[in-house]
This record gives structure tokens, sequence and C-alpha cells, in this order.
């Protein structure tokens, strides 16, 4: 039972990560993006060159997945994506849907299709035993490291000026504008700093969600679920949805294996029905 | 198809008093807006002819005219209402799957009243989740939409013993159409049972979408707040078009499962709700034969990239999809305007298509 819990954490942290940028995309430009599981599925697979052909430690992975993931990140936001935004949000769909189809395609041809693992060091391997329940160490360092993200998340954006430069292009972007705030910039950074993230994030979970060409695919409706249900005006709304959705996810496959991923897409219909801006939105104002 | 097909509720504007030049204007231009134009009836005489003059492809153009059909019922939801849907594909599955399971256990065996039926079923869920849509942005029909289909396709997954799950529903017989013609080898009896079946939903799309029900459509694609003012309630009309979409989507499904006796999974994937998108923007959206010459480039164009690329071709269709958005859609549509103003040209009077368009 508390194994589970642990492990539903656990995963929820992970998408936390994944979806984390995309909130911030979906509430600052109001653009719909489709395509951020191809950028963690491209720190997976930098994470997984560096470690296993390469041979380098483990960090040195989860570093350059980040690194090339936002890099990647801001090389498509300033050729592509800012075409892209004053468009519908239909246009937008099909943009990043092309996008994602082209990831799945390229990384089939580089990579092979098969699902891949990054080696994890030995000291990462295996349980340890706290109070009486069992817990993967891999697990409790998901949980730190992603515990560790959502603090310093949760502080840049309430503590920093460039946090709150960016609270406050979200909240109203004209005036934003008006009162001298580069809303270009600030998004521009956000946007090559969440697909960072979701990099860290795809190579964080390559050991749990697996890694493979389809991932964007796969993946797409977890991360979306997040955002949606949790709204986009706040980090904690998508932290609490990630929670609850990955503790729901992994005890709804334990406990009723036959249901299968229906208890997650019918919780997803039946909140979106409910409150339309998500679980967690402030009045629903925007 | 009457215009009184709308539900009471907004029956209040449906009996206006109005000065009688203003009402026969009125009629005049609905009824220009309803006539054939010389390229119209050259597109139907083409794909008649291909009956004749291809004969050896009759299999690929089966699937141009499901798919076109399938893009067609995309359409009437996203080119006339405006409804993003990510999750066309649960009706085509839905039809697909009634279709082959009318089939399979020899329940209908008839392919006309199996199809009737099958659009019958695709409706009936369309209506049921056409609630769903009502609400909410973009996004959350995006997501809702997104979700049914996938919800939809997991229940198909889990029940393996009615669907036949990952394996897809095998063994089905089809009896002859009308019990006169039997589907062959070389696929010329469903291709002309697929043509005549597109051919009358065509018909009958033409004349709803041309009707004030259609027109009062646009107006509520094009501001929903300002189509409530005057009258034009939002609800049940979306209710209704999607409901249609529905039955399309369905029949383009079941025509899929008698034409090839095999359905799987596939045909409620995300794959082919992104797909029939595509056919519909290739072609463009709001006018009818969007979906349709979008199919015939569509299914050539995977034909000629699977064969070059043989595992790598959904990288091109990616690619075709960005290209188009950056390019712009509506520029894409502007390449073919000559084209459809020299069509009005050759009518003498044809106000309505562009005079009817604030």
């Amino acid at each position: 039972m508390l194994t589970i819990l642990f492990d539903g954490i656990a995963y929820g942290m992970l998408l936390f990560v994944l979806a984390a940028g995309l909130a911030v995309t979906l509430g600052l430009m109001n653009f719909v993006n489709l395509a951020h599981g191809a950028f963690a599925m491209a720190g997976g697979y930098a994470a997984l060159v560096l470690v296993n052909r390469l041979g380098l430690p483990f960090v040195v992975g989860l570093v350059g997945a980040f690194v090339f993931a936002a890099a990647l990140g801001a090389l498509l936001e300033r050729t592509l994506y800012v075409h892209v935004y004053a468009k519908s949000h239909l246009d937008q769909v099909l943009f990043t849907i092309g996008l994602v189809f082209m990831a799945v395609a390229t990384v089939d041809y580089t990579m092979g299709s098969s699902q891949q693992f990054i080696a994890i060091p030995p000291a990462l391997q295996g349980q340890v035993t706290v109070l009486g329940v069992g817990m993967s160490k891999y697990r409790l360092m998901i949980i730190a490291v992603c515990g560790l993200i959502t603090l310093l998340l949760q502080l840049g954006l309430t503590r920093t000026r460039f946090g709150s430069r960016l609270r406050a292009a979200v909240d109203d972007q004209r005036v934003a504008r008006g009162l001298g705030i580069n809303v270009g910039a600030v998004f521009g950074f956000t946007f090559a700093f969440g697909s960072g993230l979701a990099g860290l994030g795809g190579a964080l979970g390559a050991e749990i969600l697996g890694l493979d060409p389809i991932f964007p695919l796969k993946y797409m409706i977890y991360v979306l679920i997040v955002v949606t249900v949790g709204g986009t005006s706040s980090i904690t709304g998508p932290f609490l949805a990630a929670l609850l959705l990955g503790i729901a996810d992994v005890a709804g496959k334990y406990y009723v294996p036959q249901l299968g991923a229906f208890v997650i897409y019918t919780i997803m219909i039946v909140v979106l029905i409910l409150r339309p801006h998500g679980l967690f939105a402030r009045g629903g104002a925007r | 198809m009457k215009t009184d097909a709308t539900p009471p509720a907004a029956m209040s504007e449906s009996a206006p008093i109005l000065p009688a030049p203003l009402d026969t204007a009125i009629a005049a231009q609905l009824a220009a807006r309803g006539r054939w134009s010389p390229f119209e009836i050259l597109f139907w005489l083409g794909a008649v002819s291909t009956i004749w003059l291809l004969p050896d492809h009759h299999l690929i153009l089966t699937e141009i005219v499901i798919w076109g059909l399938f893009a067609l019922s995309l359409d009437l939801i996203l080119g006339y209402a405006g409804i993003v849907s990510l999750g066309h594909a649960a009706f085509f599955g839905v039809g697909a799957y009634t279709a082959g399971l009318l089939a399979r256990h020899a329940l209908i065996g008839e392919p006309v009243v199996a199809l009737l039926v099958a659009g019958l079923a695709g409706g009936a869920f369309g209506f049921l989740t056409s609630f769903l849509v009502l609400r909410g942005t973009d996004l959350t029909r995006l997501m809702v939409t997104l979700g049914v289909a996938l919800l939809l396709r997991e229940v198909a997954n889990r029940m393996a013993w009615l669907t036949g799950g990952a394996d897809g529903l095998q063994g089905i017989t089809m009896q002859p159409v009308l019990g006169l013609f039997r589907f062959d080898l070389y696929g010329h009896t469903a291709y002309v049972y697929s043509l005549v079946v597109l051919f009358v939903l065509f018909l009958l799309a033409r004349r709803i979408v041309g009707s004030p029900f259609g027109l009062s459509l646009l107006a509520i694609k094009g501001n929903p707040l300002r189509a409530g003012a005057i009258g034009i309630g939002a609800g049940p009309r979306i209710v209704a078009v999607y409901t249609l979409a529905a039955v399309y989507a369905a029949i383009a499904g079941a025509l899929l499962t008698q034409t090839t006796a095999f359905t799987s999974l596939e045909s409620l994937s995300f794959d082919r709700s992104a797909d029939v998108l595509l056919v519909l923007i290739i072609g463009g959206t709001g006018h009818l034969y969007g979906g349709l010459i979008g199919a015939v480039v569509f299914r050539f164009a995977q034909d000629w990239l699977s064969a070059a690329t043989p595992q790598y071709w959904q990288f091109w269709i990616g690619l075709i999809l960005v290209v188009i958005v950056l390019v712009g859609r509506d520029r894409i549509g502007g390449w073919l305007a000559p084209l459809r103003r020299a069509g009005d040209r050759l009518v003498p009077w044809r106000g309505g298509r562009d005079g009817g368009r604030p």
C-alpha cells in the first residue's frame, strides 16, 4: 500500500517535471504545444548517448539531457514556433502534431525503434527499507531531484525578478509589454527552460516510463492532462494534478488492471466538463 | 433536409415577418448558393469515369473515397461549426466495429442496411458525446475529443472477446450489396458501392450546408456571441451538426470494414484522427470538396512516400503539416481562388457565393 503510494509519488513528480514547461507555454502564450513530449524524448536519447555510448557518468547524462533539450527548444522556438504564436489553435495543433511525427520518424531512423534503457550506476540500484517499506533507490532519487526542482521553480517564480516578470506576462501580456517587459524574450527563455526540464524528465524517466520513438505520442496525453487538470495559472496546480495523476495511475494499474487507463481518461473528461479551466484555477477568470 | 430540423429552442426566428422583396432576395441568394458550378459537375463526372478509365486502381480509389467521406464529416464540424476535434476517429471506429460485428455474427447480412445501422450507432454515440464539446475553449474541446477517442480505443482493446482486441476483428464475410452485387477480389464492386454512398451523402451534406441551418453554423463559427445576440442559439445547432458528422464518420468506417472485410484498433487510433485532420487541411476546410481533394492528394502522396522511404513516411507527413502551417492555410487556399472565380464567371449569376458572406 505504502509502496504504491511511494511509486505513485515518484511517477507523479516525474510527470510534473515533464509537464512544467508546457504549463507555462499554455499559460503564457495560450499556445497548444502537443510536441512537448518530443523534447522529453530528445533529452532521454541525449542521456542515452552520453551514458551508454560514451560511457560518461549518469549525472553528466542528466545535465546533458537538460542542456540538449533546452538548446533544441531555444532553436526551434526562435526559428519555427515564433511564427505560429499568433495563429489559430487549429494551426498550432497541426504544426505541433507535424513536429511530433517528424520527431518520431527521425528518432526511429537514427536510434532504432526498439525500447532503450539507460545504464544506471550501481549506487542507485536496489532497494532501501525505511520504516518497513521497501523503496527503490532510483525512485527515491527521482523524488529528491524532482522535489528539489519543484522547490526551485516555486522560489524562482515567486522570489526572483524574472519570476515576477513571467507572472506579469502570464496575467496580462499587453500590460506587461506596456511596462517594458520584453515578453518575447521572457517567453523564449521560459520555453527553452521548460524544454530542458522536459528533457531532464525524459532522461530521469527512461527507467520508469520507457524510452522509444513513440514516447511523444504515448505521453502527450498524460502531460496535457496534468496541465489542463491543474490549470496554467500557478506551479502548484499542475504539481498537485501530477501527483494525483501519478498516484491514481499507479494505484489503478495495481488494483484494477482490467480497467487500464480508463480511470485517468474518465477523471480528465469529468474534470474538464465541470471545471473547464482546471481543478486549481483561480476562479476561472481567464 | 427541411430547414426546421433544428430543435425547438431556436424556433423563434423561423417565422419572421419580412417585407416581400427581402424575402425573395433571400430566397434567390439561397438558391444561388445551391446552384451547381461546372467544376462541380466536371469533378463528379471525372470521379464516375474512373470506374471505367482506371479499372486497375479500384482498391486504392476505394480507400480514397473512404478517406474523402471521413474528411467530409470532419469538415462539417471543423469547417462549418469551427470545432477542433482530435478524436474524430472515435466515430469512424464505432462505425467500423458496428459493421464488422453485424457482418461477423450475421445479424444484418445486407451491406446497405448494415451501413445505415452503423451510421445510426455512430450518430447515437456522437449525440451523447456532443454535449461534452459544448463547453470550454478550444483546448478543452481538443482534450475532451481526444480523451473520448482514447477511452473508446481502450474499451475496444479490453473487450477482446467482442472486438478481437489487438488482433483486430477477423472472419468477416460480406454478403452481396442489395443481394445482387458480390464483392470481388479486384474491388470493382467495392469502389462503385463506396462511390455511390459518397455521392449520396455528399448531396445531403451539400443541401444541409446550403440551407439556412448551414448558414447559421457559419455564423456561430464566425462569432458565437454575436450569433447568439441575433437569435442563433449555438448549443442545439452544434449538437445537431456534431451528431451528423458522427453519422458520416461512422458510415466511412463501416465502408472501410465492408470493403476490406477487416477492422482493427487502428481505426480508433490517434494517428487516424491526426491523418484525417491532415487530409482535410490539404484540401482546405469550409467547402465540402476540401476533404475529397485532400483525400486524393493524401493517399497518392502516402503511396508514393511509403514507396520511396518505407518506414519513415510519417516524417514527410509531419513536414507537410509544418510547412502548410508556416506558409499559411489561407494562402494555399488562395492559389485555388482564380480557378473558383473562373468557375463563377461561367455561370451567369452567382452573386450568392461571395455576396452571401459579408
